[in-house]
């Protein structure tokens, strides 16, 4: 009963949120709403006995990934309200679209197909069950390759980023650590010889 | 207990966060930033019904699929963004009205 | 005892002369040139002889021998072989005697052409290609040889390449031989479809499995003998080949060449090929009465009509060419007589003496500066005494004068027709014997035009017949009289004279009445005209004598007479004839339309075709519908449906969106 009640809470959040997201005028608001979608969802995980995946999410998710976005929103400057516009024009005919194929997925992944009597409830999960120790049995031994894979992606992924965005600044004095130390001291001071004042003066 | 919500359920959650992604697509036509929020958006839904099924499945590996859409769905905003920054660079806007060199 | 390293050199020598000559005529100069060709061309002919003694005198016995293995697919090899019997001999001799004489008459008459060394390496190369042809143990090599032969005359006859009359001949050649080539491809692949081997001893063991078995022609359902079909698509190669009607037109074309090669591949060698392949072949040919019927109505056609042609020609080198013809005609109305050995015996004199007469030819143009028309000549007897003196000889052996190797070569083919009972001999030997009247006269009309009467190039010489060569302006006149050119000439006519004379007296014994070609030519008893015929022959002398009391030598007597009267007592009466009978004159100069007919019908006609082609297939259909076309269509396809692509993102979404709807509404209601 306990779960019910915080399904559907956790659910209405959720979808509130959602709907927060892409409906708000500012980038900010929308990204710290992505924030609490991510959050609710993690929630929503767990409920379901994923608690590796939930606080993987919410580590990954809302720790790295909305920081970028909100760092990339800032870093923008965008002007929102220009953005915005054409939003009451869009608006009826992305509900509809919106609204039918909610529609046809409830259609198909409604009760009549994953009902409770197709498919019961979960079994009772083992004392001392461990969500992370089971995944992690996966993943280490018959996912092995595809976590190396996925290694690989990620590597692939951060030095593209950094690909993308690096660039160079011309004329932006920046300090040169290496030159400074290769410095010798015939590069600053020059001896020259010349005869004194005095005898100049007698001459 | 899990088992007095049905599969359903979920399922249903998961698709009307979908759904709700995809209108977000559609009426935020002109702001990228918002259209990549969608696309994760999306992406938690269909995770969701991976975890979903996992769950009443009896089966974790499910949950490994997971994993891998969050890896890939985090190098994908990871890029998306870097690409968005060297866009705003280059022409000065993220409207994607704008966005139409590729027109045939 | 016959080595292959005998039969080796014999083939190679000339290539090697060939292509030191071909591949390196710059470094060697002129005399080097010749020098090479004619080492490795004398090296051939030594050789030669001393086969041919080994094979004739000495009964060693034929050798057939495969020295190279060229390919093999299946059950089919293909070969590199010689076969030496004593047919082989006799053509090598003939080839490689006659190649010799005029490699060395070439030094004089082409001394002033800049394109000397390559018509050495050119003559070279023909008598190793020919000498490829006559010494093959396969069909394969056979066809090598022929193509090859084929190829070098090509390159001959337009060897003055600036010259358009000579590329429009060769071309014609060429063109011409192919049809004949295909024909004989077709019998080759005849050969290998039903006797299942190129090789001839194989081939020739094998063919009595053909008796009795037919093939279908393709079309209503209509029967016919294989042998019959195999032996007449040889032979249509042979008629290409050995310029039998109507596949003839290319030979009178074919002297816009240099005289030498006129001599040597298009009298002497290369058109006999055909006869010299129907001999070869006697096997097959014996097989087939309704082809050797064929083969002789074809020969006798081409015999006495192409003789009538000749009358009428104006240009030395074609009265020649067509009396070529008229003799090749007799060669082949001996093969369809059965009479092969008289065919081969007439080829053997008539390489000697028509060889000559055409070096005569050649003599006289040298001497007269390319001059060729008849009708400004006359009158050279006595500038040029020895080419009179051979010419003489050489027409006098043509004729068939009796005692002369022509009288018996060609005494002996009218028997052998008379005697024959073959379908078409009636007609055949009506030719032949009018054919002889045709001979005489044409050829002594000839001679009187050139040696005796009127010297008329003293006055009208210096007319239109300027600049035909560029290096050649000389004009001979009253004061610039013809002279006889050098020994390098001359030797090689008292060369051929000789044996064009004597020849036939001492060979017509052995070669026709012996057994010489026992094993090489095969004749059924049942059609064995020589053998009757060998029954009246009491020796060369007897056969002489008797030769006098002949209606043949009525017929010659009859033409040289009025060739005499017309052309030497009362030289202005052809002129009247001539107006008199102007409609035969005409047909005669129209060459009985043969040429026309090419030219308006194949020649327009395959132009026309190309035309349509050109126009319709390729630049309609394939570059309009099919490459262009393409083309054109994607891009209007294109133009449409880049409307398609704004570039906006959200209508890519959108799109994406639908199609998913679409298909979500498949997974929801067609359950």
């Amino acid at each position: 009963m306990v779960e019910q009640i915080l399904f559907y809470v956790i659910s209405t959040v959720l979808l509130a949120s959602a709907l927060g997201v892409i409906s708000v005028k500012n980038s900010v608001h929308a990204a710290l709403l992505l924030v609490l979608t991510f959050f609710t969802a993690a929630q929503l995980w767990i409920l379901l006995r994923a608690e590796f995946l939930g606080i993987a999410l919410i580590l990954v998710y809302v720790g790295a990934v909305m920081v970028l976005f909100l760092f990339v929103v800032m870093m923008l400057d965008v002007n929102t309200e220009h953005l915005k516009q054409g939003f009451a024009r869009y608006l009826p005919a992305g509900l509809l679209v919106a609204a039918v194929m909610a529609a046809q997925m409830i259609a198909v992944l409604g009760a009549r197909n994953f009902g409770t009597d197709k498919f019961a409830g979960p079994a009772e999960l083992p004392a001392g069950y461990s969500n992370t120790e089971e995944l992690a049995q996966l993943l280490f031994t018959e996912y092995l390759i595809a976590v190396e894979v996925a290694a690989l992606v990620l590597t692939v992924a951060v030095i593209a980023a950094v690909a993308l965005t690096l660039r160079k600044r011309t004329g932006v004095r920046t300090q040169d650590i290496a030159a400074q130390i290769a410095v010798k001291r015939s590069d600053r001071v020059r001896l020259v010889k010349m005869p004194s004042e005095g005898s100049k003066v007698d001459s | 207990m899990t088992s007095s919500i049905p599969l359903s359920h979920f399922l249903t959650v998961s698709a009307m966060l979908f759904c709700i992604a995809l209108a977000g697509i559609f009426i935020n036509r002109k702001n990228v930033i918002i259209l990549l929020m969608s696309i994760e958006l999306m992406l938690l839904a269909v995770n969701t019904n991976f975890i979903a099924f996992s769950r009443y499945l009896g089966d974790a590996s499910g949950q490994v699929f997971v994993f891998f859409i969050l890896t890939v769905a985090a190098a994908e905003a990871a890029i998306g963004l870097a690409i968005l920054v060297v866009l705003f660079r280059s022409r000065g806007t993220i409207n994607v009205e704008e966005l139409d060199s590729l027109k045939g | 005892m016959i080595t292959k390293g005998l039969l080796l050199w014999i083939a190679l020598a000339p290539l090697g002369g060939a292509c030191l000559a071909g591949l390196f005529g710059r470094q060697i100069g002129r005399v080097g040139s010749h020098l090479a060709t004619i080492a490795g061309v004398g090296i051939s002919c030594v050789l030669s002889l001393y086969v041919f003694k080994l094979l004739a005198l000495d009964a060693v016995d034929p050798v057939n021998m495969n020295i190279y293995t060229w390919m093999e697919i299946g059950d089919i090899s293909a070969q590199v072989g010689f076969l030496v019997d004593r047919l082989t001999a006799l053509m090598m001799v003939v080839v490689t005697f006659v190649s010799l004489m005029v490699h060395v008459y070439t030094i004089g008459y082409m001394r002033d052409d800049p394109g000397y060394q390559r018509f050495f390496a050119y003559i070279a190369l023909f008598t190793f290609a020919m000498l490829m042809l006559v010494m093959s143990n396969n069909f394969l090599q056979l066809f090598f040889g022929w193509e090859l032969v084929g190829l070098v005359s090509y390159l001959l006859i337009g060897f003055w390449y600036k010259k358009p009359t000579a590329i429009f001949a060769n071309l014609k050649a060429f063109l011409v031989n192919r049809i004949g080539d295909f024909g004989f491809l077709l019998g080759i692949a005849g050969v290998l479809a039903y006797l299942g081997t190129l090789d001839y001893a194989t081939a020739f063991a094998r063919a009595s499995t053909l008796n009795g078995q037919t093939m279908d022609v393709g079309f209503g359902g209509y029967q016919i003998e294989v042998v019959t079909a195999i032996c007449l698509l040889l032979f249509v190669g042979a008629m290409g080949k050995s310029a039998q009607v109507p596949l003839h037109v290319w030979l009178p074309d074919s002297m816009e060449g240099p005289t030498p090669i006129s001599a040597l591949i298009h009298a002497a060698t290369m058109v006999t090929a055909g006869i010299f392949m129907v001999a070869r072949m006697s096997p097959l040919f014996e097989m087939s009465d309704a082809a050797l019927s064929v083969v002789m109505i074809i020969g006798a056609i081409t015999a006495f009509f192409m003789g009538l042609v000749g009358i009428v020609q104006n240009d030395i080198k074609r009265v020649v060419a067509y009396s070529t013809l008229s003799q090749l005609g007799y060669m082949t109305v001996a093969l369809g007589a059965s009479a092969y050995s008289v065919a081969i015996f007439h080829l053997a004199t008539h390489a000697f003496f028509k060889a000559l007469l055409f070096l005569g030819a050649g003599a006289v143009i040298i001497a007269m500066h390319h001059q060729q028309d008849l009708r400004k000549m006359g009158g050279l007897r006595k500038f040029t005494p020895i080419t009179w003196i051979t010419a003489w000889v050489g027409t006098l052996v043509l004729v068939g004068t009796p005692l002369t190797s022509g009288f018996y070569s060609k005494d002996l083919i009218i028997e052998a027709v008379h005697a024959s009972t073959r379908t078409g001999s009636g007609f055949a030997y009506i030719c032949v014997l009018l054919g002889v009247f045709v001979t005489a006269f044409y050829s002594f009309r000839m001679l009187y035009l050139v040696f005796h009467g009127k010297a008329r190039w003293e006055d009208g010489a210096k007319d239109d017949h300027h600049g035909e060569h560029d290096e050649h302006h000389h004009v001979v006149d009253a004061n610039h009289p013809p002279k006889e050119p050098g020994w390098v000439i001359t030797v090689p006519l008292i060369a051929l004279a000789i044996p064009s004379l004597l020849i036939g007296y001492w060979a017509v014994q052995p070669l026709v009445f012996g057994d010489f070609f026992a094993g090489a030519i095969t004749v059924n008893p049942a059609n064995d005209v020589v053998a009757k015929i060998g029954e009246q022959f009491h020796g060369p002398g007897a056969m002489a004598l008797h030769g006098l009391m002949t209606p043949v030598f009525g017929l010659l007597v009859l033409g040289f007479a009025s060739a005499t009267y017309l052309y030497l007592i009362k030289p202005e009466l052809p002129g009247k004839i001539k107006t008199k009978l102007h409609w035969a004159w005409a047909i005669l100069d129209y060459k009985y339309g043969f040429d026309a007919f090419n030219q308006k019908v194949f020649a327009s006609g395959s132009v026309g075709l190309g035309r349509f082609l050109w126009r319709w297939t390729d630049q309609g259909l394939i570059d309009g519908v099919l490459v262009n076309g393409t083309a054109n269509t994607i891009k209007r396809l294109a133009l449409v449906v880049r409307r398609m692509q704004s570039g906006l993102l959200y209508h890519y979404a959108f799109v994406m969106i639908i199609g998913l709807i679409v298909i979500m509404a498949a997974f929801a209601f067609a359950r």
